[in-house]
């Protein structure tokens, strides 16, 4: 990769030959058409193909009734449990005709089933591959519903699975021991055909039946995914009060103890958020803040990420006592950020604001004795680094410099960001007089520093190595 | 650029009478038409756009007709939702059975994306029926393979059907000769390591920064030094691209500037020439020069806008720390530059990238880091990530270590035991724990990180290694290498053993004579679920050196942004 460096004079110097060519070349667009496609305006076709893969699950509105722990109950479902059993929950007459339907009208359909067939051949051996006769169907119930689960998307009949679901439910409900065995029986067969399960899920998701899903995810004991699935509906929700509760009730859901405390931590950000939005936007309405007036607020601090809140606060908020939720230390305290996270975003923060003693304070300890030191939990080339990029001046720049552990990397840091001080400084440490002959025609001529390189130069003390 | 752009462009369907042309979104239309058409992927969501605006127009009273075609095929999925929306009895459905759009001489897509989400995140095969469809179109096309091989759950049952369809459509394909001797069928999970790489040769750069899109790419003004973009179509026609295309990007600035004096010296000639010369040279060479002119700045303009947006991030230490993680030295370093690249909040897509690279090449992150950089992660990014690691540990590309590596000699003992397919089982079963990598054993089996002596060069390679700088050899391409000198998958047990296996190798034309040679030479290789312009690269120099000619049938391009994109979730 050192080759790069190299390979950027090939191509300052190709630039220039090129564009030197440019008088001659008179532009003609004729020709660009030729190496550019473009359309008209309009341009937009109606289905280009999403640069992303499809993530299309959850449901267009907020459904916070997907909270709901437990099985809900279905009232509208009749209640005629004394004749349930296994066999008339598959031989639905409906869900057979529809096979008959599907197979006449589409042979293609029938094959797609088969394939998917293939990843779960059971005992039962659902066809292999080859196309399966309407009339072999419905002989055995368990073939009609494995076959519903793979194509649930291509019969309306997959409402029975949903009865299923539902008479799932109602059988909990009603402690009937045999039927809980029965649809049991029925999820179990679902539950070793995984492909057939993984083809439900998805298809549940992208349809966003939440509700089905989490019943589904709740019987195969994924109680993990439960608990995504329903926080993950908080991305559909744009009201920020909602979206609030929302999180509130996500707490108690069966996640991971780190998830978990994650959640916890997402909903008080968000009540954190919109505390200081409301100040903040009275604040600044008001126009008595100086800071709000200096550097108005390019957008809304709600569900942003924790770091960029500590930035925000650091930025606008950072002498408030920590008694303030808006203080930077009290989110820090909060949300435990560790002192690397908090060092290097406080520091980003003040000196965009050029508020140097407020650098200079972030890095100063006091021992016991009273005497202070510079300590950094981040390398010093990287606070050198954001400085720089904050345009700090030299003296600012050059002082962290010199705190730079790494004899090599102090050199180059100051040598780039030309902190004349530093290099000549550290020239004489190392004792390497050509060296420090050669960086004198990097000064200014008849500079302070130039004066300093020939003093040094003229030290009969110094024991040059060179 | 969409793919129907590469088929039929706005001025060819104008003069088909195509009014004008939308993009199926989530909001009504405003068109007077009294026709519509939809031209959709068989998607969930977009079957609930087509059916609120035919709803909308139903409120307002306004009817219309609606046609929809699906491509490249029609899913009941689809059909069930517009029941469900009330509008099936509004709409007439067609297919167009669309599989290969040809990005080059040697790439064909199916421009599929969702493809890799689809099947290795959700484990949903939909897509399956269409790799064989294609791969019978190729056959139909091109005449039997006397040769597949494969590796993959994927690969497997795409090749399987795909013999089932054939098997079945009684074309008489029987007789013909045979054009593309050998195909070679590999899952995407196979080589995670490849596709997560940054890539230095310079398609891949172009792509990792610009994004192509369709074989064509955006320039915007920061490339054309003006203040427009131009869309410029990247492919082996591009007299300047196609010679920079598979170079590392170090090797790139010096052929353009030589390229860029020899035009000069062409342009010069007209010195001293007379009149009948000069009509000569306008008439001939000038339109040819201008083209090459107005290429080379283009080219030489993205590569400024490269180098400007890599220096300012840290490009150069990002790749020492991949190197490092490929080698597998100094993790603690690596793992430390990961973090600040988090708590810097430089980049999500590449915080999550280099994560999931220390993750693979690890086997995992030990449980304490895994925490610690996840924690990082969600502050600096957002807490809703908490489901994009959920997706990378349930995808197997980010995942923590177990206490104990007794789990993993378990497994892999039973997996020796058991059939194949009762192992696919086993591994179905625990869906959540995602396969393990073992890509430090595997890498060391292939010798995929090349022994330097002194300083690899990049302009004269000498093995794949160079579409990494020289440090890594593709996984990917040195299976492939490994399978067509071996003729098959013998001696490369081990190795199976540790990618887990699921491979195969079929010699179809058993009772003919020996296939022609030059058939012999072109493979055809298919990734499912993605493939990058390093491996085509990697690919071409093989095919160079070994004299075969690689043909590429991939279901997207991809690379590492996308990968990971497609692991975020988003709202509906």
């Amino acid at each position: 990769m050192l080759t790069i460096h190299c390979g950027q004079n090939h191509l300052k110097e190709s630039k220039r030959a090129v564009n030197s060519l440019r008088d001659i070349v008179d532009d003609d667009d004729d020709d660009l058409e030729k190496v550019s496609w473009s359309g008209d305006p309009v341009g937009s076709i109606s289905w280009s193909i999403k640069e992303t893969a499809s993530s299309s699950t959850s449901s267009l509105e907020s459904r916070d009734s997907s909270l709901q722990k437990g099985y809900s109950s279905y009232s509208a479902f009749p209640k005629q449990a004394s004749s349930y059993s296994l066999s008339s929950l598959f031989k639905g007459e409906g869900s057979c005709s529809a096979w008959f339907q599907l197979m006449k009208s589409s042979p293609v359909g029938g094959r797609t089933v088969i394939h998917v067939a293939e990843g779960l051949k059971g005992e039962e051996q659902v066809g292999s591959w080859g196309l399966v006769q309407p009339g072999d169907l419905p002989h055995h119930p368990y073939t009609i519903f494995y076959l519903l689960c793979l194509q649930v998307c291509s019969l309306e009949r997959f409402r029975s699975l949903q009865d299923k679901l539902v008479l799932l439910d109602e059988a909990v409900a009603g402690h009937d021991g045999n039927i809980i065995t029965a649809v049991k029986i029925l999820f179990q067969e679902l539950e070793v055909r995984q492909v057939a399960l993984c083809h439900l899920i998805h298809f549940l998701k992208e349809t966003s039946e939440q509700k089905l899903l989490l019943d589904l995810l709740r019987f195969l004991d994924r109680t993990e995914e439960v608990a995504l699935s329903q926080y993950r509906e908080h991305l559909n929700i744009q009201d920020v009060e909602k979206r609030r509760e929302f999180l509130k009730g996500c707490i108690g859901l069966p996640f991971s103890a780190e998830d978990t405390s994650h959640v916890q931590d997402h909903y008080t950000l968000l009540e954190r958020q919109i505390i200081i939005e409301a100040n903040d936007r009275h604040l600044e309405t008001a126009g008595q803040s100086e800071i709000f007036r200096k550097y108005p607020r390019k957008a809304s601090i709600l569900n942003m990420p924790l770091v960029t809140t500590l930035f925000y606060s650091c930025f606008y908020h950072y002498t408030e006592a920590e008694g303030t939720f808006s203080s930077p230390t009290n989110l820090k305290k909060t949300f435990k950020i560790p002192d690397k996270q908090y060092v290097l975003t406080a520091l980003a923060a003040r000196a965009k604001l050029r508020a140097w003693n407020d650098v200079d304070a972030l890095f100063t300890t006091k021992n016991w004795l009273g005497y202070t030191k510079k300590k950094a939990p981040i390398g010093f080339h990287r606070v050198v680094e954001i400085l720089q990029r904050n345009n700090a001046p030299v003296q600012v720049l050059q002082e962290y410099v010199r705190l730079v552990e790494d004899v090599e990397t102090q050199l180059n840091l100051a040598t780039k960001y030309k902190c004349h001080d530093v290099v000549i400084d550290t020239y004489r440490d190392l004792k390497d007089r050509i060296q420090l002959a050669a960086y004198r025609c990097k000064v200014e001529r008849g500079s302070a520093e130039e004066e300093k390189i020939d003093s040094i130069l003229n030290n009969t003390q110094i024991r040059w190595k060179n | 650029m969409s793919p129907l752009d590469r088929i039929a462009n706005v001025s060819i369907l104008k003069q088909h009478e195509v009014d004008k042309l939308y993009k199926v979104e989530n909001r009504p239309t405003s068109s007077t038409s009294d026709q519509f058409c939809f031209l959709v992927r068989p998607r969930i969501k977009t079957m609930k756009y087509i059916a609120d605006i035919i709803n909308a127009d139903k409120m307002a009273g306004r009817s219309r007709k609606y046609k929809i075609i699906f491509s490249p095929q029609k899913f009941y999925a689809c059909e069930m939702v517009l029941e469900e929306e009330g509008v099936f009895g509004d709409v007439s459905c067609d297919e167009w059975s669309f599989y290969l759009l040809p990005l080059d001489d040697d790439i064909i897509s199916m421009e599929l994306p969702e493809f890799f989400r689809d099947y290795f995140l959700e484990g949903d095969h939909r897509w399956i029926n269409c790799v064989a469809r294609a791969l019978q179109l190729l056959n139909s096309l091109y005449g039997p393979f006397s040769k597949a091989y494969g590796i993959g759950r994927c690969a497997k049952m795409s090749y399987e059907l795909w013999r089932d369809l054939e098997e079945e459509s009684e074309s008489d394909s029987q007789g013909r000769k045979p054009e593309i001797g050998n195909i070679f069928l590999m899952d995407r999970d196979t080589d995670y390591v490849t596709a997560l790489c940054s890539q230095v040769v310079y398609e891949g750069l172009v792509d990792d920064t610009f994004r192509i899109k369709c074989g064509s790419v955006d320039f915007g003004p920061d490339v054309t030094s003006s203040d427009k973009s131009i869309k410029v179509l990247l492919n082996s026609q591009d007299k300047v691209f196609s010679q920079i295309r598979n170079e590392h990007f170090s090797s790139v600035f010096g052929f353009l500037s030589q390229k860029s004096r020899n035009l000069q010296a062409q342009y010069d000639r007209r010195r001293g020439m007379d009149i009948k010369q000069m009509k000569n040279f306008v008439s001939q060479e000038l339109k040819g020069l201008k083209q090459e002119h107005r290429l080379l700045s283009l080219h030489i303009g993205a590569c400024e806008s490269i180098m400007k947006k890599k220096t300012k991030q840290d490009f150069q230490e990002m790749i020492k720390t991949e190197h490092s993680l490929l080698e597998g030295f100094d993790i603690r370093e690596s793992t430390s530059f990961i973090e600040e690249h988090i708590d810097r909040q430089v980049s999500p897509i590449e915080s999550l990238r280099l994560m999931c690279l220390l993750s693979i090449t690890e086997n995992g992150l030990i449980p304490k880091d895994y925490r610690s950089l996840k924690t990082q992660y969600l502050q600096s990014y957002g807490p809703e990530h908490l489901l994009t690691f959920h997706n990378l540990k349930r995808i197997g590309l980010l995942t923590e270590q177990s206490p104990g590596e007794t789990l993993t000699a378990v497994e892999s003992k039973v997996s020796k035991l058991v059939t194949d397919r009762a192992a696919g089982k086993i591994t179905d079963a625990f869906n959540s724990l995602a396969r393990k990598s073992n890509f430090r054993g595997i890498s060391k089996k292939l010798g995929l990180i090349p022994r330097v002596d002194g300083e690899y060069d990049l302009k004269m390679p000498r093995d794949m290694a160079y579409v990494f700088s020289g440090a890594y050899i593709p996984l990917s391409c040195k299976i492939i290498e490994q399978v067509l000198e071996r003729k098959s998958w013998l001696g490369l047990e081990e190795v199976l053993r540790l990618l887990n296996g699921n491979e195969f190798s079929v010699t179809e034309s058993a009772g003919e004579d020996s296939p022609a040679w030059e058939s012999q030479r072109i493979i055809l290789t298919v990734f499912l679920g993605g493939c990058t312009f390093s491996e085509i690269a990697a690919l071409r120099f093989l095919g160079k050196e070994k004299g075969y000619k690689f043909i590429f049938l991939t279901t997207a391009i991809t690379n590492s942004a996308r990968m990971m994109e497609a692991m975020i979730e988003t709202k509906a």
